[in-house]
């Protein structure tokens, strides 16, 4: 009787325990944790292409142009009281680039044929592991000697419970295009007195007068360009091994839309500025879909279709192959063709009428198709290249040529410290 | 009797070449994503099946050193988009 009493006592003790461990729900997918640097990347590259279709002599002369390039950026994660991941990316980047063709803004041949670009961007991004959703905005801003920049974005992404992930972003960027002529195009009158005085007019007959000094490069006026984006995308995970996207960008632009330097030569001998319409519209509509061939090879693939409303169509397809030669080493050969339509205000030349609206002879906008091959090396140890904070490097080459003949090389160097 | 036969005529607000344009892309896009979604049918991988998919080279984007090579041909092509990249705007480029 005794036992039994005990035994009962011990058992309900039991039950009792075994309920002490219940806790509520875990509501949250991160434990709070204040802003931390979780990674930096440093991307350097050097490009290099020579073509005879430069748009500064109207699509004729040389298209040498090197560029070397530097970007860098700081990501910095944390979680709030709330659970949410907050990530706030710092970026900034410096270009420099020579251009042979460049020479020619001045008749003669004695314009500056280099210059360099600075571009920052701060981008924050909050993620809700619970409800599975994100949102994020960015800032960009992108000088030159030429071209000043300020971009913003919203976005916004969503995972679904079948392994799906929608996004969609809004972008702007708002520009100004310094209006720099070729020399002997410059508009409107161009006085110089015994005090030095020279005033230029701009395409809206805006008159601006400088004199007694002042450094004339500061004052040249400048049009705006403004571009609008909405972009949207859907992301699926298909089976263990094969997952896909696909991607739309609607994208809008209005303003100066062409450079002030690209001449055009007409049928007569004489030349111009180009000059393109002030609205484009675009449509590209892009889709990946990526393989684990086996244990040690993916398949990445790429194909986009573009249109808009200069005329222009085209198509890209890619291939990548990254082979693992080991789980943290492997080499990628890839290969890209694309193929394009020409804008309907493209012509070579001498072959523009002087009678015509609009009239480019920039080969961007010509038909061509282009090949693009190379390869990308990937290194990445678990404990860091030599045991550092070296987390990955990452090795690429490509050759680029068009049947306008223009070819080019590019490597790149890719960092990533953890 | 004279019979006529009178042809029905549609009055569209952009020009015929621009909505054949606009048409042409939708089918594509109603595809596509009609084939995603056919797709997620397909979709029950649970997390711990996820290690091929969570390899860093099997990513749904371009890789960071991939940004020269759309730099450049923003600038030497006539299209730009649809890749995670720029869209227009921010350089002097298409």
């Amino acid at each position: 009787m005794k036992k039994l009493f005990l035994t009962t006592i011990g058992l309900y003790l039991l039950l009792l325990n075994a309920f002490s461990q219940k806790s509520s729900a875990d509501s949250t997918g991160y434990a709070p944790k204040p802003l931390n640097l979780e990674e930096v990347n440093l991307v350097s590259s050097y490009y290099t292409q020579n073509g005879d279709h430069s748009p500064v002599t109207g699509g004729i002369g040389t298209e040498k142009v090197t560029d070397l390039s530097n970007g860098l950026d700081v990501k910095f994660t944390g979680v709030d009281l709330k659970g949410r991941k907050h990530t706030i990316t710092a970026g900034f980047g410096v270009d420099h680039h020579t251009s042979a063709s460049s020479a020619f803004v001045s008749k003669t041949g004695a314009s500056q044929t280099g210059g360099s670009r600075i571009y920052p961007s701060l981008n924050w991004e909050v993620e809700n592991p619970v409800k599975k959703r994100t949102f994020g905005a960015g800032l960009y801003y992108s000088s030159e000697y030429n071209y000043q920049s300020f971009g913003l974005d919203l976005e916004y992404s969503k995972k679904t419970k079948t392994n799906g992930e929608f996004s969609a972003k809004a972008n702007a960027y708002f520009d100004q295009v310094k209006m720099i002529y070729p020399s002997e195009l410059i508009p409107g009158t161009t006085t110089t007195t015994d005090g030095g005085t020279t005033t230029y007019t701009t395409a809206s007959g805006r008159t601006v007068t400088l004199g007694g000094g002042e450094d004339k490069k500061y004052n040249i006026p400048s049009s705006p360009r403004t571009t609008v984006s909405g972009s949207f995308s859907f992301a699926q995970i298909i089976n263990k091994r094969l997952q896909g996207s696909i991607s739309v960008d609607v994208v809008g632009q209005s303003g100066y839309l062409g450079l002030p330097f690209h001449r055009v030569y007409f049928t007569t001998g004489t030349d111009a500025v180009e000059n393109l319409p002030s609205s484009r519209f675009k449509l590209p509509i892009g889709a990946r879909l990526n393989y684990f061939l086996g244990d040690k090879v993916i398949l990445r693939s790429y194909y986009r279709y573009y249109v808009d409303d200069w005329g222009i169509r085209s198509q890209t397809a890619s291939l990548e192959v990254p082979v693992k030669i080991t789980p943290f080493f492997s080499i990628a050969p890839f290969y890209r063709y694309y193929t394009q339509t020409a804008s309907t205000y493209f012509a070579p030349f001498e072959q523009h009428k002087e009678t015509d609206t609009y009239y480019t002879s920039n080969y961007a906008y010509s038909a061509f198709s282009s090949g693009y091959f190379g390869f990308n090396v990937r290194i990445a140890p678990p404990k860091g290249l030599f045991n550092s904070y070296l987390n990955t490097l990452e090795i690429r080459y490509g050759h680029y040529t068009q049947t306008t003949d223009l070819v080019s090389n590019v490597i790149a160097l890719a960092f990533t410290f953890k | 009797m004279i019979m006529t036969k009178f042809t029905r005529q549609k009055i569209s607000i952009l020009p015929i070449k621009q909505n054949f344009m606009i048409k042409n892309v939708v089918i594509k896009i109603v595809v596509a994503v009609t084939g995603i979604l056919m797709a997620a049918s397909c979709a029950n991988v649970k997390a711990y099946q996820k290690s091929r998919l969570n390899d860093s080279e099997m990513a749904l984007s371009g890789r960071k050193i991939e940004k020269t090579d759309a730099n450049f041909q923003s600038y030497r092509e006539g299209s730009s988009g649809a890749n995670g990249g720029k869209t227009g705007g921010g350089c002097g480029c298409n």
